[in-house]
Formats: structure tokens, sequence, C-alpha cells
């Protein structure tokens, strides 16, 4: 696998928008739903998912020559776990606010089924480069899909973006969109969304074989 | 995902059907020495990492404790941390918080502009609607009675529970509560009590917030429990705080 | 259309006149009155109301359909049915850009996620309204007393809120009108945090002045019987929520009268008889076994009043309704029914055996051409002819 610009760009992009961890493989929904309810929120998550993402997954491909098969996945967990340690302690040192709000999602990061899924599908088979840089558009990816839903979510809950009130004083919360139900229809119609702007870009490909297309 | 993907869910390629053969096994000293590496590495970056944030973290908890406080004793200036002790008496706990001997409560002793004792801040937890709320109260020895409230932690429903740290007419429950002690000192002469909206008569009651009553029900038994702990070891040693040294 | 010669299908073969249009249609035609009784009780509000929710149903139903990604067209009516109901639902003095946001949700949530008319899992109104009760607590339980002076000329101040403010306080407008705060409350309310139980006369017509009530439930039980005369709605399900909800509270009524209002109160106040006679029916969301729909009106009648009695809220119709939708492929399933000269053969052996089919050797498919061919049966009684 070269690592020449175009391609490199390319496996950038896979996590990014093809298979953005969020829209399209629906991957990590336990953090998907509960922090985002203010922008900000998704975004500290979405950059602690990131950095514990490309470390572990660097490491672990560094690490792939001398794991062996039957212990590969011990090894992952500690390797996952130790930086979600490290951005736990972070996180402290930067905000105990942020730390409160993101509460137990921190530490959860270590079951985040997109990690371990990159670590086991990408980053074991690959040199680090390619891991980190692919690990690095999933965690982006990841990133932009919570922010999508805060910055939803928290326009609409509580009238403001990024903690800067937008609306003024008359401003009428949704109260729905900081409870979790919210989080469930957000994501909900940013799935139609992206349903219906794949159906429209197919629709344009080839309008001959509407008939027969995947959902 | 490409090719490596078929491994994986035992599908038998047709034209090596016969290779089918599991993988040599691992030799035990290879398992045990990649973890050991594993374990050595991430020790290191974890222990890094801590040694890295501890005095940001460290200050970032007393900056939130010591707002906290100011919060509910708006004359305070600065703070000092106490733990009253299960016979009796107080002692003062020095900075970098050591471990709490069990029985003890903590406590803060606020100091105002010159020094002197401004009031005292507890925390107080209680059962809400969703989990725990805590709540740091103030408490003025002068009146013996509670100043203010804080809330510390909580889960609450927003717009209905988290109405305890907005609603004026709530918090105006606060600005008097009576906590007196019994002339023994032994506990509170009147129990703190949460009652129905527009039925408090008395100094040590509270009005509930219609709608939120299992969360302020949850601070007025956070605020009596604390106070029934605290207070009868802390009055008889007030002075022992002194002032600002 | 040319006819084809052969057409190849599978079941069902045999066909009635009766389209998803016409269905739809007369339902449409059974709530004008209904309509237009809300209109004359809480006026130009109630009207502007119903108008912007039904545009904003339309409006989204038309995006989705153009999308190609839907079933149904939008000249099926479904759309009109979902925004008449959903307007009836909401309070009169409901924030016009509060009714559009429902009925936005209603369509986009409740029925484009799912692929369109009759894919649905839960009743299109219903989710929009639960979604507003959620987000906008305090406004949908702003009622405003009916027949109200000047109601044809003058909004109710709420109504008219900018989009996304705060609606204005219908309580100073009430005061100003020299009206008691209260008289804003519906007797649900009323009765679950006053304890005061309303009139059974007032209750039935809605017609005694002041009282904030949705549309009479008299109308629309009438309304319904046409429906169900002309076998546009299986007289069923509203027979058996209704049922269901009299029982249990007459079971509660009778174990202790001072605390339980009696059923009467139970089953014409609130949305009880619109839930049961408009919502509960709606064809994809309820089951269509006739002994499931027994079941899954039993279980919206019982639910709805537990909710009223023991949980937060003055109002239960809603999310029994949701509930029930979301248990109706369940209660389907279980209620198959047996098939034709099945029950009367087996007879005691009946339940245990009910969901196998003997197969005719003729009719396996060339699918099914390896499996194991079961014995043709010879069965000792013959249906008689």
């Amino acid at each position: 696998m070269s690592t020449a610009a175009p391609q490199t760009w390319d496996e950038f992009m896979e996590g990014v928008w093809r298979q953005n961890p969020v829209f399209v493989m629906v991957l990590g929904m336990c953090p998907t739903l509960a922090v985002t309810v203010s922008a900000i929120n998704a975004l500290s998550m979405g950059a602690a998912t990131l950095f514990v993402l490309v470390c572990s997954c660097g490491l672990v491909s560094l690490m792939r020559a001398v794991t062996p098969k039957e212990v590969r996945i011990a090894v992952y967990i500690v390797i996952i776990a130790t930086f979600v340690t490290a951005v736990d302690y972070a996180i402290q040192a930067i905000s105990l606010a942020l730390y409160d709000a993101l509460g137990a999602f921190i530490q959860l990061i270590v079951v985040n089924c997109i990690i371990l899924g990159r670590a086991e599908a990408h980053a074991s088979k690959n040199t680090p480069l390619p891991a980190m840089i692919n690990a690095a558009g999933m965690g982006v990816g990841f990133t932009l899909g919570l922010l999508a839903l805060g910055v939803v979510r928290e326009v609409l809950g509580a009238g403001s973006l990024f903690g800067v009130a937008l609306f003024g004083a008359g401003f009428q919360p949704w109260v729905i969109m900081v409870l979790p139900p919210g989080g469930f229809f957000v994501l909900g119609a940013w799935l139609l969304f992206f349903a219906w702007l794949e159906r429209r870009k197919l629709r344009r490909a080839a309008s001959l074989t509407e008939a027969g297309q995947h959902v | 995902m490409s090719a490596p993907s078929a491994n994986d869910k035992k599908v038998i390629p047709i034209a090596v059907a016969a290779a089918a053969a599991p993988p040599p096994e691992s030799p035990t000293g290879a398992m045990i020495r990649s973890l050991g590496l594993v374990s050595a590495i991430c020790g290191l970056i974890i222990v890094g990492a801590y040694q890295g944030t501890y005095d940001a973290v460290a200050a970032n908890k007393r900056i939130a404790t010591e707002r906290a406080v100011f919060k509910v004793l708006p004359k305070a200036k600065t703070i000092a941390e106490f733990l009253a002790q299960p016979g009796g008496g107080v002692s003062r706990v020095g900075a970098g918080g050591t471990a709490i001997p069990p029985g003890s409560v903590k406590f803060f002793a606020a100091y105002d502009e010159s020094g002197k004792l401004a009031g005292i801040a507890a925390e107080g937890v209680g059962k809400g609607y969703a989990d725990n709320v805590r709540i740091m109260f103030g408490y003025q020895p002068d009146c013996q009675c509670v100043v203010g409230i804080g809330v510390v932690a909580m889960r609450e429903t927003p717009g209905i529970g988290d109405k305890i740290i907005t609603d004026k007419e709530f918090l105006a429950n606060f600005t008097a509560l009576d906590v007196k002690l019994k002339s023994d000192l032994s506990a509170l002469a009147n129990e703190v009590r949460t009652v129905k909206r527009g039925s408090k008569t008395n100094a040590w009651q509270i009005d509930a917030i219609a709608g939120a009553t299992i969360t302020s029900r949850a601070v007025g038994r956070a605020i009596n429990d604390s106070a029934q702990a605290l207070l009868p070891r802390l009055v008889p040693n007030l002075d022992k705080l002194g002032s600002k040294s | 259309m040319t006819q084809p010669l052969i057409e190849i299908r599978s079941a069902p073969h045999v066909q009635a006149a009766k389209t998803v249009e016409t269905i739809m249609r007369n339902v449409v035609y059974s709530l004008l009155p209904i309509c237009a009784f809300y209109v004359f009780q809480y006026g130009i509000s109630a009207l502007a109301s119903i108008a912007v929710v039904t545009g904003a149903c339309l409006a989204t139903e038309r995006f989705f359909v153009g999308t190609g990604t839907q079933a149904g067209r939008l000249s099926d009516y479904s759309a009109v049915i979902t925004g008449l109901l959903l307007a009836l639902t909401l309070p009169p003095g409901f924030p016009l850009w509060m009714g559009a946001v429902a009925g936005i949700v209603a369509i986009a949530l409740g029925k484009a996620l799912f692929g369109g008319i009759g894919f649905n899992v839960f009743n299109p109104a219903l989710v929009g309204r639960a979604f507003v009760q959620a987000a906008f607590p305090t406004a949908i339980a702003t009622y405003t007393p009916s027949f109200l002076p000047g109601r044809f000329t003058e909004f109710i101040p709420s109504t008219l809120a900018w989009p996304l403010m705060i609606p204005a306080d219908a309580a100073v407008w009430l005061k100003a009108k020299h009206l008691d705060a209260l008289a804003g409350a519906t007797p649900l309310a009323k009765w679950k945090f006053d304890g005061v139980l309303a009139n059974a006369d007032e209750l039935l017509t809605s017609l005694s002045g002041h009282m904030a009530v949705g549309p009479s439930p008299l109308l629309i039980l009438v309304c319904g019987a046409y429906l169900a005369a002309r076998r546009f709605m299986d007289w069923r399900i509203p027979l058996a929520v209704l049922g269901s909800a009299a029982l249990t509270a007459w079971l509660l009524f009778a174990f202790d009268p001072a605390r339980y209002p009696n059923p009467f109160f139970m089953l014409f106040s609130g949305g009880l008889i619109l839930g049961a006679v408009y919502m509960a029916t709606d064809m994809a969301t309820s089951p269509v076994t006739p002994k499931g729909m027994w079941v899954y009106g039993a279980l919206i009648g019982l639910l709805t009043v537990v909710i009223r009695y023991y949980s937060g809220l003055p109002e239960g119709v809603m999310y029994a309704i949701l509930i029930a939708n979301a248990a109706s492929p369940l209660i389907e399933k279980i209620t198959q029914p047996v098939p034709f000269g099945r029950g009367a053969i087996l007879g005691m052996d009946r339940v245990k055996k009910r969901a196998s089919y003997p197969l005719n050797p003729g009719y396996i498919s060339r699918e099914e051409a390896s499996a194991v061919t079961p014995k043709k049966r010879f069965l000792p009684n013959k249906p008689k002819k």
C-alpha cells in the first residue's frame, strides 16, 4: 500500500464520508446520543475519541509484529484503556465542568466499538502511518457526526451555539432536545437526510436502475 | 472492507479446502512477552499523563470548590477545609486532600476580606428524580440558619427538576432557613422539611416547586441529613475555626 | 392502463371497490363536522391552527413524495387526516409555529422515516403530538376556555407567537378578560390537580361555556358511527378501547369512590373518545386480526386509565396508543386466525398445532422440493358440503 497523496487522502476520507461511523455505519451510538446536548460537549467528546483512536491505532500497528493472535484483543483493550485514561486526566485538567458534562462517557470510550473495530480490522494489518491516517479519518468522521447532532440540539434546545445565545431573551427552548429522546429524533432526522441525499445521487447517476436499489 | 475479512467468516475457499489446518499456536513465552511489553508501555503512558496533569487537576478542583462556596456565601473571599470528627471536634485538612477518616464530615470555613469567619459551607446529598442531587449550602453561625444553596451535581430533568437553581421563589426559601440546634446541641431543634407548595408556615420548612416535588424534597433531605450530622459537632467548636491565620 | 392478459401475483385475489383513497376521503369528510364545531368553540385561532398544521403536514408529505422514497401519493388524503387529527389534539391557542413543527415532525419522523403510508409503525399524528409535548410542555398544557366573546375576530395571543419565541402568557390575557386563570385548565387537569369533577352534560356536548375542552365527544361518536356503518373503520377497536377503559375505571371506582372518579368522567373527558375513534383505528398501525383488535383496544383502554391515575401526566391516551401501536405486530402474531376447517377437526390439541399447515404435495414449490414431504392426511370427519 503506497502512501501517495491521493491514496492517503482517500484513506482519510473513507472514515469522514463514505464509511462515516455515525451516519453510515451507525456505530458508537451510546456517546452519540448521550453527550450531544451541546456543540461543545459533542466537539470535546469527538476530539477525545479522535485522540484515543489515532494513538491506539498507531500503537496497535507498531505492536502488530509482536502480538500473538491469541492475546490480541487483550493487548488492544489495554492500549485503548491507557489512552482513555490519559484523555480522562487531560479533560479534568482542562475543565472540570466539561468533565462533569461528559460524565462516564469519557471512560466508556474504552468500549466504543469504533476504536476496537479499527484496531482489529485495519491497524493490526497495516503500517503505522496508514493506520493512523485511517483512524484519524474515522475520528474526524465521528466528531463531525457528533457535531451535527450537537449543533442542532443546542440551537433548538438552548437557543445558543457554543454557548453564544442566538435568539435573544424570548427564545422558546425545545425541552425535548436536551432530553434523551431528542438525541434519537435528531439522529433519525439526520439519517433521513443522508438517505435522501444518497437516493438523489443514485437516481441522478442512473435513473434506469432505480427499481432494484437497496434501501 | 477488503479481502482479509474472508478469513474471519470461516468461508472455506473451494480451491484450498484441504489446507484448512488450524494455524500454529503461538508459544506461551511470546504471549507473556507481548503482554508484558504492552503493560509496560501503557503503564509509562498512564503515569506520565497522571504526573503531567496532576497540578492542573488539583488547581481546577480547588477553584471549583471555591466557586461553589463563594456562591452560597457571597461575602467569603478565602476558604479552608475542615473535618468534623465523629466524636466531636474539628480538624483542619491540609491542602492536597488527605484521605477522609470514616464517619467524619467535610466542611469549609469561609473567611471574608478581613479574615473573619464569614460562614460555613458543607455538602449534602439527597436522592432526586434521576440520580443523587448533591448540593452545597451556606450556614451562618450568627442566625443559625442556611443562607444559600448551590448545586454541585445533579441529573434532574432539564426544565423541570433543574428549576431548583433558577426558580426564584424556591431559592427564597434559603435566605434564612432555620437550622437551630436543640439546647443540648444533640440534634436539630426542627427537622428541615420540604412541604407542598404554598404550605410553608415555619422557618425550617421549604416550599416545594410545583411539578418538581421530588427534586425539591431531595434538596430538603440533603440539607437536613448533612446539618444533622455536621452541626452538633460544629457548633460547640465554632471558636476553633477562629479567623484566618 | 392496458389490461394484462394474465396477472401473476400473491394474495389477496379478491378486491373490494374500496381503495385507500376512498377510505381516507371518507375519514376526512367525517372529520369536517368535528373541525367545524371546534372552530365554532374556539373561533379564529382554532381555524388558523387547523389550517397551519394541515398545511405543514401536506407540504412535508409533498416534499417526501417528491423524493421518490415513499409509498403513497399526496392525493391519498392520508396527510390531511394526520393534519386534522393533530390539530384537534393540540390546544386551540397553540402557537402556530409550534403547530407547524408538530406537523412536519408528524410526517417526517412519524411516516416518511418508515417509508410512507402503510409502513409507519406509529400513528403519525401522535408522533407529532408526542414530540411537541416533550419539546414545549408549557405551551401544550395551556388551554383557553371555549365560547369566549369575540373569538371570531380576535386571536388568542399565544397563537401568533413569533417562530422560535416564547408565546404570550395566556393567563394575563384571560385576566384582562376577567376570567379566572383556572378556567383554562382541562377537566382532566382540574380533576388531577384540584380534585374538581366536571358535569356530565358539559363533558358530553362541550356546549356550556368557558370550559377548556376539546371537540365534543358526542359529535365524534356520531361521525365515528358513520365511518363504522360504511365499513371504513373497524368498530371493534373503539368499542374495545372504551369498554376496557370503562371497566378499569369502574373497578377502581367501585374499589374506592372517594379517590377515583366515576367511569363516565374517565370516558368522556380528555381525548379518549377522539383517540379511540380516530387514532387507535389507524389501519397501518393497528392489528388486522379481529381477535387482535380486541386485545389491542383493551390494551389502550387499560393503559389510558392507568396513566391517568398513576403517572404525573393528566392525559394518557396518546402514550397508551403509541405503546399499543408498538405492540400491534406482536398482537397480530399471537392472534393469527386458525385456517378454515382446522379448528373444528383438531378439537383438543388445536392450540398446540395451530401454526402448522399440512402441505399438499402438489403445492410444494420448487425451492421446497428437496424438503421432506409431509404425508397426506385423510381427515376422519371432512367438513360437510
